[in-house]
């Protein structure tokens, strides 16, 4: 980000007045670890929704690693058929139809979606911002290309393109099924990032560092990208959001095979078996539920905390070793 | 000049689309025709089924000829397509594409106008209150409860309430678009129950997504109210209410185009797995239902009927756009730098 290379600049300059090298360099990743790593997280701990959010997806995050080493694997018969919640500590979250532990259920659903997760809202991440930036900043013919294509991605509807790519394709590995849940979501925000850079190429201070000579990717780079980070970074969070939604419907429908323990394919049979029951087994229903919606919650959360992250005075204030005078907060 | 170029680039969009479904059409592990293949020998039996007659029936369901060259097909396929041709289904036995398609998409129309018109009311509404009260405990408490309700999926809503209102208490309707025996036409009896069946659908996508536009919304409307030009209007004597609406809530509403561009094509998609739930007769049920038989005809017809429909939405947005934003129509075109 161009505020942290700035900053590189400033202490480089005060370098060449000081005397010794070695000194200098611990010096320098000692403000890097403070201007780059501890004031966002500083910041982020003073916001109590990226603080909950943060702490949320921790936990999922700690679910979907450490998790299935705590936690049994669901199998039949761990307890009584349909015990409700909260009445043993073999099976705290009650047990299904078969006497599966839910929790178990629910914590060996996680690893699959994190890595879905991962690999959708990277790919789809990266796409936006390169079609987004490069077509918002360039203009004309460029524009109209990257602007047609993301148009016809953007028009064609999700969610029956991914079941049908899924259908022919029939991919196993979380990774490509990630990937293909976002096939065509980066285009919305390809389209939203294009419409911010509009808007920020016109800036003073971009003219300034073209009239320098600074070649295109240099720009896109150093001047535009650091301003729409708050965009990209939320538009990350969002299509996580987005593959979540997807991969627990599309399990919900039964399009994936491979996996054996699914938030989606909990809620499935707990509503096939919905009609057989009274009210008291609402908890096989709700259960999965609250994975899925504390999941995304965490997830929003997190994204409406994190605009300030990138707010480079924001960050200078946090950040100890920049007193605030420093040539970079200009 | 502008119109000419939305029209030019919706049509290349289309025809893209159907590009794409007639390359997932042959990338289907053994195509249509060995699909065809195999359906007319268990009809008949091994004998009795010559090649030409197997290509000649593809033909008639997929509406393309898998003996001639692929540019032959490919082309076969989409003029047919462009003329309204869908095919015929491979598992309603007798009926066209175009038929199934003409009975299910009145229902999915019916039931996202109304979702669609419902969730960018509230949320609108709900937005601009939250950000003239800005850091009030009602902004605070809709602003959590929005970020909520935009974290919990379509889907879920619905599984939730039809559980609770339908299956445990029976006050609404569990399935279908009205109920069994109605006759059909416009009694108001008719027209009563096809709301009270679709109350549900549309209640789970309305509740699960009016916070993302309020969110946005609120957003918008609180850079606006920063401006300079609203302190001026307001130094000018202009009016509150009129500052609100057509200052603020003018200019906070134009970017928010783009975002039910998007949203129709979001709920068109969501349809699928909504109109499952409930087992309501529009395109997406049509579309699973293809799936499982393995109908290509069907399932990339109702795609192609989707897209189109997203599409026209999409024209209708960009085209008012231009007439509610003038500087779209004038500058972005230019070659920049």
């Amino acid at each position: 980000m161009a505020e942290t290379n700035s900053t590189f600049d400033a202490t480089d300059d005060r370098d060449s007045t000081s005397d010794g090298s070695a000194a200098t360099r611990s010096e320098l990743y000692k403000e890097w670890l403070d201007v780059a790593v501890l004031a966002p997280l500083r910041i982020a701990w003073n916001d109590w929704r990226t603080k909950t959010g943060s702490l949320i997806i921790l936990f999922y995050v700690l679910m979907g690693t450490v998790g299935p080493y705590l936690v049994p694997a669901p199998t039949q018969g761990q307890g009584p058929q349909l015990a409700g919640p909260f009445q043993s500590m073999s099976y705290p979250l009650g047990t299904n139809k078969i006497g599966a532990s839910l929790l178990s259920e629910i914590v060996y659903s996680t690893p699959p979606v994190l890595k879905m997760i991962l690999a959708g809202a990277v790919f789809s991440t990266v796409v936006a911002t390169i079609v987004g930036t490069v077509s918002g900043y360039k203009g004309g013919i460029i524009d109209s290309v990257l602007t047609t294509l993301s148009d016809i991605a953007m028009t064609i509807p999700g969610l029956p393109l991914i079941i049908l790519l899924i259908a022919v394709f029939e991919p196993e590995s979380p990774y490509l099924i990630g990937i293909f849940l976002v096939i065509n979501s980066w285009a919305g925000l390809a389209r939203s990032i294009r419409s911010q850079v509009l808007s920020i190429r016109d800036h003073s201070y971009v003219e300034v560092s073209r009239i320098m000579g600074a070649s295109t990717p240099k720009i896109i780079v150093d001047d535009v990208l650091p301003n729409i980070m708050p965009y990209v970074l939320i538009n990350f969070v969002n299509s996580a959001r987005g593959v979540i939604f997807g991969s627990v419907a599309l399990f919900y429908l039964g399009f994936l095979s491979g996996f054996s323990n699914n938030w989606g394919i909990t809620l499935n049979e707990a509503f096939t078996n919905a009609a057989i029951y009274s009210l008291d087994g609402i908890y096989w229903l709700v259960f999965p539920m609250i994975a899925i919606v504390g999941l995304s919650f965490g997830l929003v959360l997190f994204a409406q905390g994190t605009e300030k992250l990138f707010n480079p005075r924001i960050r200078a204030r946090h950040a100890e070793a920049v007193d605030d005078t420093a040539p970079y907060e200009e | 000049m502008y119109i000419l170029k939305r029209l030019g680039q919706a049509f290349v969009t289309f025809v893209a689309v159907i590009t794409v479904t007639f390359g997932l059409i042959r990338a289907m592990p053994g195509g249509p025709a060995d699909y065809i293949r195999a359906r007319v020998m268990r009809n008949r039996g091994s004998e009795g089924v010559s090649m030409s007659e197997i290509n000649s029936l593809t033909e008639a369901y997929t509406n393309f000829d898998p003996s001639t060259p692929v540019y032959v097909q490919y082309f076969d396929y989409v003029t047919n397509i462009l003329q309204g041709n869908l095919g015929q289904s491979v598992s309603f036995a007798g009926q066209s594409v175009n038929s199934l398609i003409i009975k299910a998409a009145p229902w999915t129309i019916f039931l996202l106008t109304i979702a669609i018109l419902l969730t960018f009311a509230v949320g609108i509404v709900l937005g601009a209150v939250m950000a003239y009260r800005e850091g009030s405990r009602f902004d605070t408490g809709s602003t959590v409860l929005s970020m909520f309700v935009n974290s919990v999926p379509y889907y879920v809503a619905a599984l939730l309430l039809v559980y609770v209102f339908s299956i445990q208490l029976s006050i609404f309707p569990q399935s279908g678009n009205y109920a069994v025996g109605l006759e059909p036409g416009l009694t108001p009896i008719f027209i009563a129950d096809v709301f009270y069946h679709a109350a549900l659908p549309v209640a789970s996508l309305v509740l699960t997504g009016f916070g993302g536009v309020a969110i946005t919304m609120r957003g918008n409307s609180i850079q606006e109210i920063g401006e300079d030009y609203i302190r001026v209007a307001h130094l000018r004597g202009v009016p509150g209410r009129r500052i609100a609406v057509r200052y603020v809530g003018r200019n906070a509403l134009l970017p928010m185009y783009t975002n039910l561009m998007i949203s129709v094509g979001f709920m068109f998609g969501g349809s699928v797995i909504l109109e499952q739930i409930f087992a309501y007769p529009g395109l997406g049920n049509y579309l699973l239902q293809g799936i499982h038989a393995r109908d290509y005809p069907l399932m990339m017809g109702i795609f192609i009927v989707i897209t189109a429909a997203v599409l026209i939405c999409i024209l209708i947005a960009d085209l008012t756009y231009g007439l509610i934003d003038p500087r779209v129509s004038a500058g972005e075109g230019k070659e920049a730098y």
